[in-house]
């Protein structure tokens, strides 16, 4: 996994509350078997005005002028704004590849589904939650201001402005440990493979049937 | 130690280790995989020279791409084909059990761990599949996880996790013939929205679920993932050791005795606390159908689709107004004045036997309406399917205009060739309504399986308590 340490990046907002894992990578694509290569399919049915489907050109399809992740000035962003319930919906880490895959490295949001949160973090996508008020604030500022960027540091937990403005965020200490190493959670598991073992075979006198098959 | 919630006693009983913030390795007893979301994680499995920790925890069957016409001829479509065949090249190459594309057993993953009693009361079920949340109804901690989590469980048996917070919902008193688990849950989420239970395990409980079969409790936990709940659960009783008994992965003899002796404790015990309760009175849940986007937005048969000027909140009316237009809907409209396109009986919400004879029961005599395009039974099983045949359920189906098909998720997330059309209108059984979900441009309408028999008969939206 890639560290997640400092970020100093563009922002991107997606004014939508309830953006779906659906949404962020539709179905179709989730029939690769391959970790990769699904940035030119995020948001694919907001993005583009025809019907995706894999193994296409995307790079001649229609872009959907309107659609936020298509403006100029958001070209390149690395931070994105999001609102309430963002990643509900499916399991599938294809959405938090995706959207490392298309460049967004952390999310800025009101807050996020379970799942989609846990897989954020096995992946180097630092999702960040703040207040309401906060985050309507970055909305508002990012709308006005062309090449609005934001300044993430994880190790000091902060989100600041451009006017220098510093917010605070939390995060879980274990998670943020393994996020600024850029450690495999496997790796570290099985430093306690004794444990496992020990778990497993109390649990296998216990509770026998649990492994008939 | 005080009185104790059942999420609690599943949480304690699978600690193998815990870190100083609170994170827990958490041991993992059975793992269900399927096509989708497993490549990746036996390829990464593959590259560090890793093997499953333990191969008879796991259990696999192709579910999200396998074709529901005739499978003959396997699998059309060459990248659909390319997953279901990477599934099961992993699974011999490990040895992992797995019931192939043209075995009886196969279905639908959160079909077919119930049915082979490889679900029991007190384990911890995983699946790279949110809706991993339905074993709950067996009293597990069953929740869904991503593709890092699916190669950490094959090799390690474990799971980094941090307890939730706990909700009870309580259902009291007896629903109205013609309201089912579908209806409660989806009344559960207008309730509480679809990000209420974020954060949560959510048990189920009261007088109404106690009265619940099996079918309906995994119905109800099953959709706790669209109440924002990672897992949903529901305490053991008679009902719960009746349907356990006698299926192929269950415990025998002796082993039987003791086990039901253990998961009889798997309830929440007298006085313990939960963080939040949300009460529902089963007497006021009225046949529910979704009107939007998002299963939140939902409503009663008698109802209206909403007016997004009545809503003060300025991103919840534009999510109103986009998901109105999405769906092609004018506001004020009475729900039963929407027609539908489309039928689909069927997905891990609602395709188990019990489903399927509720909505004969409502099909029988009667024919689909010459609007209806396609209805279509999606049994959630083979096995189910042969029941329902057994029964005879298929030739109601049948005779009243409905295809009868081959088990797997089909058209709820249409990976597989069956989909709606561009601005096609469907009543479904499945649990997400978003955008796309039944296929690019489709609009979903989520109702119970008595409601979707009844809409295919009506060819629009009609309370099935008129019905019966």
């Amino acid at each position: 996994m890639e560290k997640f340490t400092q970020l100093d990046g563009l922002v991107v907002p997606l004014d939508r509350a309830n953006v779906d894992t659906d949404a962020i990578i539709p179905k179709q694509f989730l029939k690769s078997i391959k970790r990769s290569g699904f940035g030119p399919n995020l948001f694919d049915e907001w993005r583009y005005l025809d019907h995706g489907e894999p193994g296409q050109d995307h790079s001649k399809r229609p872009l959907n002028p309107d659609f936020v992740l298509n403006l100029p000035r958001y070209r390149g962003a690395s931070i994105m704004l999001t609102r309430d319930n963002f990643g509900c919906g499916s399991s599938r880490e294809h959405a938090p590849w995706a959207l490392l895959d298309f460049g967004i490295r952390a999310l800025v949001g009101t807050s996020f589904a379970d799942i989609f949160f846990n897989n954020c973090f096995k992946n180097g996508l630092l999702p960040i939650t703040l207040p309401a008020a906060e985050v309507d604030e970055l909305f508002r500022q990012c709308t006005a201001q062309a090449g609005y960027r934001l300044r993430i540091d994880l190790d000091a937990q902060t989100v600041t402005r451009p006017d220098g403005k510093v917010l605070r965020f939390d995060v879980e200490p274990f998670r943020k440990y393994c996020l600024l190493n850029g450690l495999d959670d496997i790796g570290l598991t099985l430093r306690h493979a004794d444990k496992i073992r020990e778990f497993e075979a109390r649990r296998r006198l216990e509770q026998p049937w649990l492994f008939g098959q | 130690m005080g009185a104790q919630t059942l999420y609690d006693k599943l949480w304690s009983s699978h600690i193998v280790h815990q870190e100083e913030d609170g994170t827990v390795l958490l041991y993992i007893d059975r793992h269900l995989v399927h096509e989708v979301t497993s490549p990746q994680a036996f390829e990464g499995l593959k590259l560090a020279g890793r093997r499953p920790w333990r191969l008879g925890a796991n259990l696999a069957v192709a579910d999200h791409n396998v074709p529901t016409t005739d499978r003959a001829n396997g699998i059309d479509d060459p990248v659909s084909r390319l997953q279901v065949e990477t599934l099961d090249r992993n699974c011999e190459e490990f040895g992992i059990t797995e019931f192939r594309m043209n075995d009886v057993r196969q279905g639908i993953v959160h079909v077919i761990g119930p049915e082979q009693g490889a679900t029991l009361p007190g384990m911890t079920v995983v699946c790279g599949d949110s809706h991993t949340s339905t074993h709950g109804a067996f009293a597990c901690l069953a929740f869904g996880i991503g593709t890092s989590e699916v190669e950490h469980v094959l090799a390690t048996q474990t799971l980094l996790a941090k307890k939730a917070k706990s909700m009870l919902v309580r259902v009291e008193g007896p629903l109205q013939k013609g309201v089912s688990a579908k209806d409660v849950i989806l009344a559960v989420i207008g309730k509480i929205g679809t990000a209420g239970g974020t954060g949560y395990a959510i048990e189920f409980g009261g007088s109404t679920i106690r009265a619940l079969s099996m079918e309906g409790r995994m119905t109800l936990c099953n959709m706790a993932i669209e109440a924002g709940a990672r897992s949903g659960m529901v305490a053991v009783d008679d009902t719960t050791i009746d349907y356990i008994k006698g299926r192929p992965f269950a415990p025998a003899g002796e082993q039987w005795e003791r086990a039901v002796a253990y998961w009889r404790t798997l309830k929440s015990d007298e006085g313990a606390r939960f963080d939040r309760v949300v009460e529902l009175d089963a007497a006021r849940i009225e046949p529910q159908v979704t009107w939007g986007t998002s299963p939140e937005m939902v409503t009663a048969i008698d109802g209206m689709v909403p007016d997004p000027a009545l809503e003060s909140d300025p991103v919840r009316r534009e999510g109103m107004e986009r998901a109105l237009q999405y769906m092609g809907l004018v506001p004020r409209t009475p729900i039963t004045a929407v027609g539908v396109d489309k039928v689909f009986i069927g997905s891990c919400t609602n395709s188990r036997i019990e489903d399927l004879r509720a909505a004969a029961a409502v099909v029988k005599g009667r024919q689909v309406a010459g609007n209806v395009k396609l209805a279509m039974v999606v049994p959630g099983s083979g096995l189910v399917k042969a029941q329902a045949e057994q029964e005879g359920l298929d030739r109601i189906f049948r005779a009243a205009g409905f295809e009868w098909r081959e088990p797997g998720c089909s058209m709820c997330l249409a990976m597989n060739a069956d989909r709606l059309e561009p601005g096609e209108r469907c009543a479904s059984t499945s649990n997400r309504n978003f955008e796309g979900r039944q296929g690019p441009g489709g609009r979903t309408h989520l109702v119970s399986p008595e409601m979707a028999a009844a809409a295919a008969i009506a060819g629009h939206f009609v309370d099935v308590r008129n019905m019966l």
